[in-house]
């Protein structure tokens, strides 16, 4: 599908190889390092970063996705900047932190570029368990059961796989062919796809001995004012979503982007892309209340992106966005991004399962839900977050599974409880089930 | 501003700063430009009978994107006639009085040839000779180079020679491929010769290709061992330089060669007792303008101590420099880590449990069940800035068991931060100690 994509300058230009040995080098080699525990998935950074120092490309790879199968969507998508590199020893010599993230991405395009295998010495079990979504929280899952054996089944109400990484990452960031290298990767373990419109929970009770929910988040919010349902107010999922596949949606000459997020700054950065010369952000409240990460804010002000505090739409018209404050936008497009909404639809099927604000509710350690026979991670338990918490939580999930099946000889039931205070949060006994909203320190 | 005017074995420059024998030295028009850049002086690449060299010559090593930290070569003495070298070396001398211009020479064993060689180079105006007794490779298999610097007795016999036939002065380069320089330096001195030049290259295979398997540099599918210079092979250098310097049986002025980048080696050369400092890697990966931070760097850093010129601070650290049985056994330092400047990088560590005497700690160590927890409970919210400060969280810092501390100091040479980790001497009030002394009570 390549050939299909709009071709948009990378945001990010990988390293060369006499550059990625050169900052490889650079790297000190904590030992215990800040930038792997800061790492939700945990890779083991700096021995990756040994491994490209020595030429050892392959074996780098493989630390990266024995950790995090999404390696390579993780390493482009990333905010790296408040993760591993914002965690590396360097800022405390006021130093340039290690290009973890560039780093990561030179293994793993050479895993690919190799058509490297996941290294899983499978012996088969018979247990079967179905994932919903095919978002990257499956995919960690999955990956993770094929590697204890597990049958796995991933289900899908879109054509192709991949969730997010398919139909909603910035495309100067990650496109859909590279998301479908992740894709295939997990489908060579032995997971099989299946793209179904409507899902029946009776059928998956029946059929498998374990479920996993990684459905994430639904449409964009609607805003509930006059004008929304005028051709020219796009969502910006849907917006992305097309351009992404190759049938951008025509936005004008100038743009109105609603939100404050990093959904919103993907679409205003795009319709920049696209050709827009006026594209303007609103957003309902002050610059710092914006849940932007301050890079992406950066990087669409780089680009020549309005921002406009303190406006809140209350019509929309099919030339101009009218504001509570007074203002009046004029654009030739709307494109809404307030957030998702909650697949509650779904979710409520499942009847056994319990949510708090919309959200799935788990043991944190575990990805298990009010119902043993469910698990879930990603967007629907978390409310929204990155790639890479959706890897974390569907590998976790995974080993809940294993572990509650029985199947694993090799992990101890728990091995948590001899832990130092500092590390287990200092909890003497923490609720089986907690939403990760709630404060961490009860 | 410090006088660094040079005398050696009665030859006379206006610094200490030769180009080695080497490349940068092959022929007149780069001697010239040298000395335009500012060189001192310069010892002619080897004249001797014209060979004929191999490609590739040279090969590296490179240290964590430092490009020749250590430099191999296979390439032989001049490949250009002797008049050519002979009529180059006047024509330099003629444009450059004040500057040194050294030959250096080799020939075949044979007194008559070594004679006639000794009486064209110093016809043709050269200031002294140099004569190659170090040369490790392709020579050597031809009874010339090593082959005579690695037998005192011939090293001798053809010292003697030369000074039948020379009026300057002669240098003899030693060569370090031997187990104790100072028997051919010692050598050296009975055969008559005035000074010493050490070290010439040591024996090295660089690498290998790991594609082909053929060791570097490749010269149609096979190598050959090479000599090795450049910055890696300094402390051998040092080494070398301070045991014939601190010999009693060998008492003769040093032209110090490698190694030599910048006036920092150049100071310490000097400091074991070097008269004059050669440099040929050095040029080789930068080009001659190098010279000018050595003249700058080295009579700043004289002014700062205070030395009017070389003399004043020549050889002042030889006597600093002794047997081991006699260090005082009761000399105690430990490691002091400060934790305002440690960034928590750990190395030293993981240093210390594994490579040294287990007595620094950490508080937390990192493990599968670590993280495992970690991830149970650490993802609340991802922060939308990067933090603004980076203090080191107090976990992360090493602590050292001052009872347990034997002063090896490989904690602080591995800590990335300067001056965070400091070795402070603790004064236990013992008489000092040698363990010649306490063998001898």
């Amino acid at each position: 599908m390549t050939k299909h994509e709009i071709a948009f300058p990378e945001l990010h230009p990988p390293l060369t190889p006499q550059a990625a040995i050169a900052e490889a080098n650079r790297c000190l080699y904590c030992f215990d390092s800040p930038c792997a525990s800061a790492c939700p998935t945990h890779i083991d950074v700096p021995r990756f970063i040994k491994k490209i120092a020595t030429g050892n490309l392959l074996g780098s790879a493989e630390t990266i996705v024995e950790a995090n199968v999404l390696g390579l969507s993780c390493s482009r998508v990333c905010p790296v900047e408040v993760l591993c590199e914002g965690a590396c020893v360097y800022h405390n010599i006021n130093h340039q932190p290690i290009a973890i993230g560039l780093l990561q991405r030179h293994a793993m395009d050479h895993f690919y570029a190799l058509a490297g295998k996941l290294p899983y010495k499978t012996v088969p079990n018979a247990k079967r368990v179905a994932c919903i979504g095919a978002g990257p929280a499956s995919l960690a899952c999955a990956a993770e059961l094929r590697k204890h054996g597990l049958a796995v089944t991933i289900f899908d109400k879109r054509p192709l796989p991949g969730g997010l990484n398919t139909y909603g990452v910035a495309q100067y960031k990650f496109t859909p062919s590279d998301a479908a290298r992740e894709v295939e990767l997990v489908r060579a373990t032995g997971v099989e796809f299946r793209h179904l419109e409507i899902l029946s929970i009776e059928d998956l009770e029946r059929d498998y001995d374990a479920v996993f929910i990684g459905i994430g988040l639904g449409r964009t919010q609607p805003l509930g004012i006059p004008g929304e349902n005028l051709p020219s107010v796009l969502n910006a999922l849907e917006f992305i979503a097309a351009y992404k596949n190759a049938q951008p949606l025509p936005v004008g000459n100038s743009v109105a982007v609603i939100g404050g997020g990093n959904t919103a700054i993907d679409a205003a950065v795009a319709a920049k892309l696209l050709g827009a010369s006026q594209v303007s952000i609103l957003y309902r409240r002050s610059e710092s209340h914006m849940s932007a990460f301050a890079f992406e804010y950066e990087h669409a002000r780089s680009v020549g992106v309005n921002f406009v505090w303190n406006a809140r739409p209350v019509r929309f018209t099919e030339h101009a966005v009218e504001c509570d404050c007074g203002l009046s936008i004029p654009c030739d497009t709307v494109i809404i991004a307030i957030g998702q909404s909650r697949l509650l639809e779904t979710l409520q099927k499942i009847r056994t399962i319990e949510l708090r604000n919309g959200r799935v509710v788990v043991n944190p350690r575990t990805g298990e839900t009010a119902d043993p026979k469910y698990f879930a991670g990603g967007d629907c338990v978390n409310g929204g977050r990155e790639v890479v918490d959706a890897a974390a939580e569907g590998k976790r999930a995974a080993q809940g599974i294993v572990q509650a099946m029985g199947t694993d000889r090799s992990v101890p039931k728990s091995n948590i409880s001899n832990l130092p205070q500092s590390l287990s949060g200092g909890q003497s006994g923490p609720s089986p089930l907690r939403s990760p909203e709630e404060p961490k320190n009860g | 501003m410090a006088d660094l005017t040079t005398h050696f074995a009665g030859i006379r420059c206006p610094n200490p700063f030769w180009l080695a024998s080497g490349p940068p030295a092959n022929c007149g028009d780069q001697v010239m430009r040298g000395f335009d850049a500012g060189w001192g002086g310069a010892v002619w690449k080897t004249i001797g009978d014209p060979i004929v060299n191999v490609s590739s010559r040279y090969s590296s090593v490179d240290l964590n994107g430092y490009r020749m930290m250590g430099l191999n070569n296979i390439e032989l003495i001049s490949d250009r006639p002797i008049a050519d070298n002979l009529r180059e070396i006047s024509e330099v001398k003629r444009r450059y009085p004040h500057h040194a211009v050294i030959a250096s020479l080799m020939v075949e064993s044979k007194r008559e040839t070594w004679h006639d060689i000794v009486k064209r180079a110093e016809d043709a105006g050269a200031d002294g000779l140099e004569l190659n007794f170090g040369c490790p490779h392709g020579m050597s298999e031809r009874g010339m180079g090593s082959a005579v610097g690695q037998v005192p007795e011939y090293a001798c016999m053809i010292t003697e020679w030369v000074k039948e036939a020379a009026h300057t002065p002669v240098l003899v380069k030693l060569t370090p491929n031997i187990s104790d320089i100072r028997t051919v330096a010692r050598a050296a001195k009975r055969g008559g010769a005035d000074a010493l030049s050490a070290i010439n290259t040591i024996n090295s295979i660089t690498g290998i290709d790991l594609d082909t398997l053929t060791p570097r540099p490749d010269v149609g599918g096979k190598s050959s061992h090479g000599g090795y210079c450049g910055p890696a092979v300094k402390p051998i250098a040092l080494h070398m330089v301070q045991q014939i310097a601190g010999d009693p049986g060998v008492q003769l002025p040093i032209s110090a060669i490698g190694g030599i980048s910048s006036w920092r080696e150049a100071a310490e050369f000097i400091l074991l007792g070097a008269g004059t400092l050669q440099a040929c890697t050095a040029p080789m990966h930068y080009g001659f303008r190098i010279v000018e931070d050595m003249i700058d760097g080295l009579s700043r850093w004289m002014d700062s101590k205070g030395y009017a010129n070389l003399d004043a601070f020549r050889g002042l650290s030889l006597p600093r420099v002794t047997d081991w049985q006699h260090l005082d056994l009761n000399y105690k330092i430990i490691a002091r880590i400060n934790p305002d400047t440690c960034i928590g990088c750990q190395l030293c560590y993981t240093a210390c449990w594994d490579g040294a005497h287990q007595c620094i700690h950490v508080t937390g160590r990192a493990s599968p069940e670590i993280y495992a927890a970690m991830s149970a409970v650490a993802i609340v919210s991802t922060p939308t800035t990067p933090a603004v400060s980076h203090a080191t969280p107090a976990k992360r810092i090493p602590t050292v068991d001052e009872h347990e501390c034997v002063g090896c100091n490989l904690c602080w040479l591995v800590c990335p931060v300067e001056n965070c980790i400091s070795m402070v001497r603790v004064d236990k009030g013992d008489h000092p100690q040698s363990w010649a002394e306490k063998a001898k009570s």
